[in-house]
């Protein structure tokens, strides 16, 4: 099923960031998200989550299929990496197992490590590995690769292509090139124009 | 969901986990109250019930302020929410995990602190029965505190604020039962409602919490 | 006009230019109105009924004290009101007008509170005692405080209107749910209501019509306030737009 976006209107603290939004995801496509920093493409991947509601347009094929990472990843300190992600696994009720996803960031020799003891790249690995036990068709990625450094960015992008490869989609908030093969879309063209002064109902003005 | 209870557990027991602070506050509150009062014992006994009923109460509040605001800070929250499981039973699970690793424990205690007051002997079956059935009403309104409060940086004090008042109902019965098991009383009627109250939050009251939580996620 | 033509029409009062535009026009009716009647029941109160044969003329703080408690209830009856209308229909002058009335109904409960103190001490011969009305009103004392502290502690408009009006909601539940718990745990010597439709014995004849004009006043002087403070808040709200609106053009 393709994740699809009508004229999609999102409002950060009240405030619309971006409107008039279209675009499409089709089951093994990826899409790269550029703009300026502040431009609200954090609250796009937020509203697509559906962590926060849309101001307008229509959101179609997202409900219960997006895996979202954002900036922090939802890993406790005192758990090691293995029981962080065997936990997410089942939460999502993943069967597939948690071996897979360690091999595919390397986490294997860190196991058994809490994850407080990780370094940043490391906690972000796990971080990404978590996306892999979800088994949720669409990742859904804010700055993925901060932190990383190259092997594990190319870690990163194995696993893009192999979700990919899969019939899974990836919508992706990034600078850097992956060398995945993505459609790009510059969410700048789509910063919302001010209010008009008379709309005195909804927003005040 | 039960990976949920299990994880926060697991969390609560591990170092830096937090458990048994609210277990020792409740503790020094007993100690200091005879400081505060004078030692005369048939003072204490009289109030003995009451001390107990608040001391857990406020041991519990004490607790409520990392239920969600450390889920929230790391993310959990947000991950939590785009997950299968509904916010509500999520919110839920985490009230249930709190009772465990603090209601309970202080439901325990209170018998053993009941000596150091000179609770009358009739009062400790129903000291216990009555926090037994009052605790789980205080864990699950302190989440729907901790709910509203989780965005703010210093939510603490608010919490307790908004959190308090809520509190008087199961107070008042839940004390009411101990202290008239104490005296031997009839206490059929502060029973049933102490019952009612904590069903019906338990019940009713994740819902509230859910939705502020979400609306919290924003 | 149909009924529910009518009843729709109501909503035309959620625009903000629109309920501006109208409380401009009506307040200065209820500011005068409300002085009126207060003027009038209060000295008509205190001047010219004769002392209670058995109160004194300490009776006569029932013209602040019965008409302070019952607008600080009602104050809270509105806010729920409000709240919910904001769940329901997401009206933003719904939910200013309940964070406008909440300083009011906690100033009512505090006139409430101290009059009745300043009743008690020569009545029952304490400032103070844990009777279950009075203590009621120092919970919904505790309430106001608590959702006027939640208004104040969150910045985004939006999701503290959220958050309060859930709070609203539970709270009134609680709020009930004490009352109660509260007449359950003490009996109290408090006495009997002094105004209920149905035994308007309950308070003499003389001290009854200028009571019921003092309530009056208080009913328009909170509907005056809180009319006067939603517009604060609307205008402030309007700031608050006007300057996210340059910061996004800028």
């Amino acid at each position: 099923m393709t994740l699809s976006v009508t004229d999609l209107g999102i409002a950060r603290g009240g405030v619309p960031v971006l409107e008039g939004l279209n675009f499409s995801l089709a089951p093994g496509a990826a899409l790269v998200l550029r703009g300026p920093n502040g431009i609200g493409k954090t609250t796009l991947l937020r509203t697509l989550a559906g962590l926060q509601p849309p101001v307008a347009g229509r959101i179609a094929g997202a409900e219960d299929r997006i895996a979202y990472a954002g900036h922090s990843d939802g890993i406790k300190p005192t758990l090691t990496v293995t029981e962080n992600l065997a936990f997410w696994a089942s939460v999502f009720g993943h069967a597939g197992g948690i071996d897979g996803a360690l091999a595919a960031y390397a986490l294997e020799d860190l196991a058994a490590r809490p994850a407080g003891a990780l370094s940043a790249g490391q906690k972000r690995r796990l971080g990404l590995a978590r996306l892999l036990v979800t088994g949720r068709p669409i990742w859904v990625l804010d700055e993925p690769t901060v932190s990383l450094d190259r092997d594990a960015v190319a870690m990163f992008a194995a696993a893009v292509r192999a979700h990919l490869a899969e019939g899974g989609s990836a919508l992706i908030a990034t600078h850097i090139d992956l060398g995945v093969d993505a459609a790009i879309l510059d969410v700048g063209a789509f910063r919302a124009r001010p209010r008009d002064l008379a709309d005195f109902d909804g927003d005040f003005l | 969901m039960i990976a949920l209870l299990v994880r926060d557990l697991r969390l609560a027991f591990r170092a830096g986990g937090g458990f048994g602070l609210g277990l020792a506050f409740f503790l020094i509150v007993t100690v200091l109250v005879p400081f505060s009062v004078g030692p005369q014992s048939s003072l204490l006994a009289s109030i003995a019930p009451g001390v107990l009923w608040l001391g857990a109460l406020l041991a519990c509040l004490l607790s409520l302020d990392r239920l969600l605001a450390l889920d929230w800070e790391d993310g959990t929250l947000d991950l939590l929410a785009t997950a299968p499981l509904p916010l509500e039973a999520a919110v839920s699970v985490k009230a249930l995990a709190h009772w465990l690793t603090t209601g309970l424990p202080l439901v325990l205690a209170a018998p053993v602190l009941g000596v150091l007051l000179n609770l009358p002997g009739p009062g400790y079956g129903w000291l216990v029965v009555s926090l037994l059935l009052g605790t789980p009403a205080l864990s699950v309104i302190g989440t729907f505190g901790a709910a509203l409060t989780v965005g703010l940086k210093r939510g603490g004090l608010l919490l307790s604020l908004l959190v308090l008042p809520l509190y008087v109902p199961t107070l008042i019965f839940g004390a009411e039962v101990a202290r008239r098991g104490a005296q031997g009383l009839d206490l059929a009627t502060p029973l049933l409602m102490l019952a009612g109250i904590s069903a019906a939050a338990v019940a009713l009251i994740p819902f509230a919490s859910a939705a502020v939580l979400r609306v919290n996620l924003r | 006009m149909s009924f529910a033509q009518k009843m729709n029409a109501v909503w035309e009062y959620a625009n903000p230019r629109k309920f501006l535009a109208t409380t401009e026009r009506v307040l200065p009716f209820f500011w005068a109105s409300a002085a009126l009647c207060l003027v009038i029941g209060l000295v008509w109160g205190f001047f010219f009924t004769p002392d209670d044969y058995r109160q004194g003329s300490t009776v006569k703080i029932i013209y602040l004290h019965v008409p302070s408690a019952l607008m600080a209830i009602n104050a809270w009856l509105m806010m729920l009101v409000t709240s919910l209308v904001w769940i329901v229909r997401r009206h933003h002058v719904s939910a200013l007008a309940a964070r406008a009335a909440a300083p009011v109904g906690l100033v009512m409960t505090l006139i409430a509170l101290l009059t009745g103190a300043i009743w008690g001490q020569p009545m029952w011969g304490t400032w103070w005692a844990w009777d279950p009305r009075l203590t009621s009103f120092l919970i919904l004392f505790l309430f106001y405080l608590g959702y006027i502290a939640l208004w104040e502690a969150i910045e985004d408009p939006d999701t503290a209107a959220d958050l309060t009006s859930v709070l609203c909601l539970v709270g009134s539940v609680f709020a009930i749910l004490s009352r109660y718990a509260v007449n359950f745990w003490n009996q109290g010597l408090h006495q009997g209501a002094s105004l209920s439709l149905d035994k308007e014995e309950n308070v003499a004849d003389v001290f009854y019509f200028p009571l019921l004009v003092c309530i009056a006043g208080f009913v328009l002087l909170f509907i005056a306030l809180v009319l006067y403070r939603t517009g604060t808040e609307i205008r402030a709200r309007r700031i608050r737009a006007l300057l996210a609106r340059e910061r996004i053009a800028a």
